[in-house]
């Protein structure tokens, strides 16, 4: 424990970069128009989270009360962890089959012009 | 306050300023850099590159705070499998149309900013500054090895895991599906 304890920073220099991490991914999100680097930033706010996950059950393992399992050995952050990532697996795979769809379709990728759904 | 944060308040050094901090101070200054680089960047190759550099940094924070396994899972999966399938993607679409790829500058990009800076501001205030006592790690040891996480996974979070492979499985035969020509 005082090996790895010696490598970490406090809790809030995680959270405080992981905030950042994902308030640069929602200007992206908002401001790109190329769909694949909106993709890109949905992946670095999914990461942001991430993060923010692992530390907050590094540093406080109790914040979930209501669990029968001994605190110290809760592992809901970690898990969690694993899932975010194959949901993101999942999302890059389909996400980026419409982008090509949608390419093939209209021989451009502007998220600007996209507006099939308009009605 | 005193109870739940117990060990943490008394082990409390915010002051000091050593490897631990340079450590951290590095490996979030690069995050930082290619995190703003992604954005910033208007050929999306370079986004990509940026964050590759953004995932292995996150990584080796991973592994500062003790989460080896999943450092290596983020390296395999996110800078190995999903990268890649981004660079592909570009690959493809740049190759068929080089000029389809145009960004402009406008008056959203300072709409976002000013958005993005709010909800920094935002949850700092609201979530990160009442957390600054905590300074020493409280989970068990074995927090983030490959045995542990196993164990959780197919104990106690066995349906969500289940629920992700089916997750997966749809996945790969929609895209599969998406990259059909004629369904």
């Amino acid at each position: 424990m005082g090996e790895v304890r010696s490598l970490m920073a406090p809790l809030w220099m995680y959270l405080a970069l992981g905030a950042f991490l994902f308030a640069t991914g929602v200007v992206g999100v908002v401001s790109r128009r190329n769909p694949i680097v909106i993709f890109m930033c949905i992946e670095l706010m999914l990461n942001s989270v991430n993060l923010t996950f692992l530390s907050l059950a590094r540093f406080a393992p109790w914040l979930p009360v209501a669990h029968e399992l001994e605190p110290k050995a809760w592992m809901g952050g970690p898990a969690a962890v694993i899932f975010v990532m194959a949901v993101a697996a999942a999302e890059v795979a389909v996400g980026l089959g419409i982008i090509m769809a949608i390419f093939r379709l209209r021989d451009e990728v502007d998220v600007d012009e996209m507006n099939l759904l308009r009605g | 306050m005193e109870g739940i944060w117990g060990a943490g308040v008394a082990q409390l050094a915010p002051t000091q300023v050593g490897g631990p901090m340079l450590l951290f101070a590095v490996l979030a200054a690069v995050a930082v850099a290619s995190g703003v680089g992604v954005v910033a960047f208007n050929s999306p190759v370079r986004s990509a590159l940026c964050l590759i550099a953004n995932f292995l940094s996150l990584a080796l924070l991973y592994f500062t705070l003790g989460a080896e396994m999943l450092g290596i899972i983020q390296v395999v999966v996110y800078t190995g499998a999903i990268m890649v399938l981004f660079l592909f993607v570009l690959m493809l679409l740049n190759l068929a149309a080089p000029g389809a790829l145009r960004e402009s500058r406008d008056l959203r990009r300072l709409g976002a900013g000013a958005l993005a800076a709010a909800l920094f501001v935002l949850v700092v205030v609201q979530a990160v500054l009442p957390l600054q006592e905590a300074a020493s790690p409280q989970a068990a040891d074995y927090y983030g090895t490959p045995m542990a996480l196993g164990r959780a996974l197919f104990t106690e979070y066995v349906w969500p895991f289940e629920l992700a492979s089916v997750l997966l499985l749809v996945g790969i035969v929609g895209s599969i599906l998406l990259a059909k020509r004629r369904v």
